[in-house]
């Protein structure tokens, strides 16, 4: 039934997923479906295939061309034990015959996906990894799960899924220059909370405007707010680069059992104070907290519109003393962008310092990880107690704008204020 | 009789389970070494097989990573009761055949209490006998632990747990 141009009502998850069922799907129904991309990192791959060797005893995969595999978590490998896992996971790829595998300092897992156009509207996207909602951003249904969830699809093709109920959020108006689209991710966290949405798929209108670079933003951060899945319809640019399926179009009549209105005019730059990412404050109001380190990266905020807020910001200036500023480009590609066009240049004149396109210390694995009594503000999605690195150490997250006023000032400043 | 060990709102997976902490970091051998080895040090050494985790609302919110409730599964855990689990965590979970039960029990256990968790009868007594009724698992849930997990289930009936007749 599938691939065909039947149109199902609904929202667009349940559009989604009844095209995927090949039957007209509500929320709460649970089905079973083809899953039509798998993205698997280095992080959860060794869980993987031992599942599929060990317990599975499955030989080959249903499709090596619907798989990617991407090492981003440990990028290069930090010690002897994740070298050898990494060994493995290539020698496997090379098995499976999949040949949509990224080594080393091709970048985040969900960035390459983007970029390579892995995903598509339309599409249900697993990978093992909870920000795996990015794909949203192009109008897919991609949702995280585990290495049992991930095994079962490379060895069947499918998985099961309960249809989520789903929430509207309406953006209305523009925001002002300094507020991006981080922002109104944590000012939804603030709102709802860190289970707010859990289950749900939310749903973004009126950002018809928006950029890609900030639907990734806002669709990886629905994760934060418990949700399954995070959408936008592709509109203008990115539906010239994604093309939405004949069968995929917005229901005046679809069911949302919520319906929020972000007013992006009165909306001000805001920080995720630790140790919970739902603990937010507009940035002027936060008082003088100084920071050691500033990170700018990861899948929600490392790409080349955000490496060029903040050069905007740091452009002929020097970081405050004793402020370390890290850049972890979230690809290769924004990398060699962002020297091609001096975006690059620019931050380290002011005294920042590059780090290998993936994840780097986001799950506080390596290449910065933080001690105890240091502070750090990253453009990354989670501050729990000891993610960064030491438990004793302080996580603040915020927009890349935000983060470079701070690198200039040494404490969390509002980028608007400068 | 198994010991109680009651936990607050929101235990991300940074407390269950560092990702510093991972096999991949570390061993598969020694997942059972860290399950809360920062948010509770104390846990990996006097956890006992069978002993039951109460916590409140959104347990296991944040990773995708499987090792942070496999390695509660590791260590034992008969099974955990909170008033809401997070998605990826909930599946995971029923994935690997640990017992989640969505209650709020922590008015009624306290920690270090001792109890029997009887997950034949959803039911959780006291050393007084005072039972506690656990809401019953939907069917779906319950068919996955019988056979011990999600990928055993397949194996089995070559389908997954979902229909009529599943």
């Amino acid at each position: 039934m599938k691939n065909t141009n039947t149109r199902h009502s609904g929202t667009l998850s349940e559009q989604i997923i009844s095209h995927a069922a090949g039957r007209p799907v509500r929320a709460d129904d649970l089905v079973v479906v083809d899953v039509d991309r798998c993205m698997t990192h280095d992080s959860l791959t060794p869980e993987v295939i031992s599942v599929l060797r060990d317990t599975l005893h499955a030989e080959r995969i249903h499709d090596p061309d619907r798989v990617a595999v991407i090492i981003d978590h440990v990028a290069p490998a930090s010690t002897v034990a994740t070298a050898d896992a990494q060994v493995d996971t290539r020698q496997w790829v090379a098995e499976q015959g999949i040949a949509r595998f990224h080594d080393v300092g091709s970048g985040v897992c969900h960035q390459v996906m983007i970029e390579e156009h892995y995903v598509a509207p339309g599409q249900i996207a697993l990978g093992t990894d909870s920000h795996a909602t990015a794909y949203g951003s192009v109008g897919a249904f991609g949702t995280g799960v585990g290495s049992r969830d991930m095994a079962l699809a490379l060895a069947t093709g499918q998985t099961w899924l309960r249809v989520p109920r789903t929430f509207r959020v309406i953006l209305e108006g523009h925001m002002r220059p300094g507020v991006s689209a981080k922002d109104i991710s944590l000012s939804l966290c603030g709102l709802l909370g860190l289970d707010g949405a859990t289950y749900r798929a939310i749903e973004f209108h009126g950002g018809e405007w928006m950029t890609l670079s900030s639907r990734e933003t806002l669709c990886s951060m629905t994760t934060e707010l418990g949700a399954k899945a995070g959408l936008f319809l592709p509109s203008g640019d990115v539906a010239d680069e994604f093309p939405i399926p004949e069968w995929l179009a917005p229901d005046p009549d679809a069911e949302y059992e919520r319906t929020l209105r972000v007013d992006l005019d009165a909306l001000v730059p805001q920080v995720s104070v630790p140790p919970e990412v739902d603990i937010v404050k507009a940035a002027a109001e936060l008082g003088d907290v100084r920071v050691d380190q500033v990170f700018i990266g990861t899948c929600t905020n490392g790409r080349l519109q955000d490496l060029r807020a903040a050069a905007a910001i740091l452009k002929g200036k020097k970081l405050a003393a004793g402020v370390r500023m890290l850049i972890i480009p979230a690809s290769h590609r924004i990398l060699r962008d962002a020297m091609a066009d001096g975006t690059m240049e620019t931050l380290l004149a002011a005294g920042a310092t590059v780090g290998t396109p993936g994840c780097g210390p986001c799950i506080g694995r390596h290449m910065g990880v933080i001690g105890a009594g240091e502070v750090c503000l990253s453009t990354a999605n989670r501050n729990f107690r000891g993610r960064m690195g030491s438990p004793e150490g302080s996580i603040y997250l915020s927009s890349p704008e935000t983060a470079a006023a701070t690198a200039l000032t040494g404490h969390i400043t509002d980028p608007t204020a400068l | 009789m198994a010991r109680v060990w009651v936990f607050g709102d929101h235990i991300d997976t940074d407390q269950i389970l560092p990702g510093r902490y991972a096999p991949y970091m570390t061993s598969e051998e020694s997942l059972v070494k860290y399950p809360f080895v920062e948010a509770r040090p104390e846990f990996a050494h006097r956890v006992q097989r069978g002993d039951l985790i109460v916590a409140g609302s959104n347990f296991g919110c944040g990773s995708s990573r499987e090792y942070a409730p496999r390695a509660l599964y590791a260590v034992g855990i008969a099974a955990i009761v909170a008033p809401s689990f997070s998605r990826i965590f909930y599946r995971n979970a029923l994935n690997l055949g640990l017992p989640l039960y969505e209650a709020d029990l922590r008015a009624l256990l306290g920690d270090g209490q001792v109890v029997t968790v009887d997950l034949d009868r959803d039911r959780v007594v006291t050393e007084k006998s005072i039972e506690i009724a656990l809401p019953e698992p939907s069917p779906f849930a319950r068919r996955i632990w019988r056979e011990g997990g999600v990928v055993q289930y397949y194996l089995k009936h070559g389908r997954f747990p979902v229909g009529e007749e599943a």
